[in-house]
């Protein structure tokens, strides 16, 4: 059987939200949304998991601090040892107060770029990467349903009509 | 969908369609500059010229090229960077913990205020790198091994607080700034033509880093922005309380305040959102913003300006009342001297920009009107500048030795510096409004349907 893509355009994201919904209750899998801003909820109702990106940023905060941490200690207490201001720093317990705002810095530093760089990673978004979007206008103002048909594309394109698509392409696969 | 109050003003004004969005925020890019353009940047442009030689001159010569003395050893180079990065505060503010309050009104302004903290801040960053005397070994400020028997940084010290906080505040806004622009520098690149302009959709191309806006990406982009804003949020309060702390630290008298850091952390923001106004009433006229940057915006930055100016005179007044309340006579006269000494009229300055001006939005006329925020906006900057001079220099010109008390006075080369680095912000602004996408555009798409006058009138 030959395998078909189809490419369902939507002026409108609420209209585009009620075909996803539609479409899927008919068991026909969506291979991907493209729009121009992100939509509330299209995730949910195009079953996407949740993103872990949060997760990776208490991790790299976590590491970040540790860094710090370590970095300090060794620079302050053990490699140096010095008596500044009256305020001799033989250990890293009592000099802690005066070592709490660069800690945060680090800690923020090394989330906030990690984190950044792994979401570019994921996305496959990198400097100079070509736009896989079948069609340009998905970053103006239209929104497009890509599917994969394999047989038969007369019923599904019949659902993208009915629930409001303005244009339906067809390519082979 | 989000829906939205009808007793709301709409953001976005005129009938605007999603399209109409894309053709209004690529128009700057894709079009020709105009004559008000040129002549700004040519003037901007002079200015920064003017401040490199000066800068050269610094280099060359040596600190001694400025008008400090032995008494007045620190004037206008830190009065500038605490300005700068002052201003450099409003972006983030606007674009983190509005996002954190949910504030829609923040889309229309966000991207130029973040492009306003990243230049203002590279501004602030060239003081304490000229004022090393010898920028090529700037590297020492950094913890980096070393071949001179370890040689190492202090940690205690606020000077390298300093340092990793505006580091860390630099980078990190340059990267909410960049994840933000992403989708915006797709939307550029899908309407360039590669057949007449091969060079920019190159260019454009480059930039968007292949964005396509699927629905997992989006659904990341959001997660990471909404962490970012996390992030950034304590960071902005971090920079300017660390900032605060190179004088509070110390024992000058004038300097020595546990009120140092909410003090000027508030007045970075008071300062930062009178710059953003500033830039954007022009900025809304010279590349047709209107619909986007509405009367309302305004408003909303207004009422900030209010209530952080409101609590900079408080401020103010309490560090009155404790100088007198302490009962240290050194204190005591450092305020005095202050306000009735030979710097009155700077203390004056300060007082009418930063108290009374910021009163006046009270009056609804004032607050909804572009010429008078403009004009106040304009006072405001001047004030804050004020502000941190008279805090750095009235509290070292007459210190406690009566034989080392001297007045300060600019050199040339100090006034040139300042306004080359005034020169360099606009060039850089200019320059920004005339290649990038200056309004968040995909954000403010999502709120079209909601805030938009069009579909408001509907409902």
């Amino acid at each position: 059987m030959s395998k078909n893509t189809l490419y369902g355009i939507f002026d409108c994201e609420q209209v585009l939200l009620a075909s996803v919904k539609e479409i899927r209750a008919n068991n026909i899998e969506i291979k991907e949304v493209y729009s121009p801003f992100p939509i509330h909820g299209l995730d949910k109702v195009l079953g996407l998991k949740e993103t872990r990106m949060a997760i990776t940023a208490f991790i790299y905060g976590c590491i970040g601090l540790s860094l710090g941490a370590l970095m300090i200690y060794n620079i302050m207490i053990v490699d140096w040892p010095q008596n500044i201001g009256g305020k001799p720093n033989w250990t890293f317990y009592h000099n802690m107060p005066a070592f709490v705002p660069i800690l945060f810095e680090c800690t923020v530093l090394f989330a906030a770029h990690l984190m950044s760089i792994t979401y570019l990673i994921r996305c496959g978004l990198f400097p100079g990467g070509e736009s896989d979007s079948p069609d340009p206008r998905t970053t103006d103002d239209k929104f497009l349903m890509e599917i994969v048909v394999e047989g038969d594309v007369t019923a599904v394109k019949e659902i993208l009509t009915k629930t409001g698509a303005t244009e339906i392409n067809e390519k082979d696969v | 969908m989000q829906k939205e109050a009808d007793i709301r003003d709409p953001l976005i004004l005129g009938n605007k369609t999603y399209h109409d969005i894309t053709k209004d925020i690529s128009r700057p890019v894709e079009g020709k500059a105009n004559k008000y353009w040129w002549i700004l940047f040519s003037l901007s442009l002079v200015l920064f010229i003017w401040g490199i030689l000066c800068m050269a001159y610094t280099i060359g010569t040596g600190i001694g090229a400025w008008g400090l003395n032995k008494t007045v050893n620190w004037a206008w180079d830190i009065t500038n960077f605490v300005w700068w990065i002052g201003i450099g505060h409003a972006g983030t503010l606007i674009s983190a913990v509005l996002l954190l309050f949910r504030q829609k009104w923040r889309m229309s302004i966000n991207r130029s205020a973040e492009a306003m903290t990243i230049f203002g801040v590279a501004q602030a960053a060239l003081f304490p790198l000229i004022h090393m005397g010898r920028p090529w070994l700037a590297y020492y400020v950094f913890p980096i091994p070393n071949q001179f028997g370890s040689l190492w940084v202090n940690f205690n010290s606020p000077l390298l607080w300093d340092v990793f906080a505006i580091s860390t505040y630099f980078s990190v806004s340059v990267v909410f700034w960049y994840i933000g622009l992403i989708p915006d520098f797709a939307m550029i690149r899908d309407r360039m033509s590669a057949t007449i302009s091969p060079m920019k959709k190159k260019l454009y191309s480059f930039l968007s880093f292949g964005w396509s806006g699927k629905a997992k990406h989006w659904q990341r982009f959001e997660e990471v922005s909404l962490v970012l804003a996390g992030l950034a949020t304590p960071l902005v309060f971090s920079v300017h309380s660390i900032v605060s702390m190179d004088f509070a630290t110390s024992i000058v008298p004038g300097w020595h305040t546990t009120i140092f850091p909410p003090y000027f952390v508030l007045g970075a923001l008071f300062s930062g959102f009178a710059m953003v106004e500033t830039l954007l009433i022009i900025m809304r006229k010279v590349v047709s913003l209107e619909s986007y940057i509405t009367i309302k915006h305004i408003e909303y930055m207004n009422v900030i300006i209010l209530l952080t100016g409101s609590l900079v005179g408080t401020a103010y007044i309490t560090e009155l009342f404790m100088s007198w309340y302490s009962g240290v006579e050194f204190e005591q006269y450092a305020f005095l001297n202050r306000a009735t000494g030979p710097y009155w009229w700077a203390y004056a300055i300060m007082m009418t920009c930063n108290v009374l001006t910021p009163q006046l939005y009270w009056i609804t006329k004032i607050r909804t009107s572009f010429v008078a925020t403009f004009i106040l906006s304009i006072f405001i900057n001047i004030g804050m500048w004020f502000e941190r001079f008279v805090i750095i220099v009235t509290s070292l010109h007459r210190d406690y030795l009566p034989s080392a008390w001297t007045m300060f006075s600019p050199s040339f080369v100090d006034i040139g510096i300042f306004l080359g680095t005034i020169g360099f912000f606009f060039t850089l602004f200019l320059l920004y409004s005339r290649t990038f996408p200056v309004i968040a555009q995909a954000e403010l798409k999502s709120i079209l349907k909601s805030s938009g006058s069009e579909y408001k009138n509907k409902k």
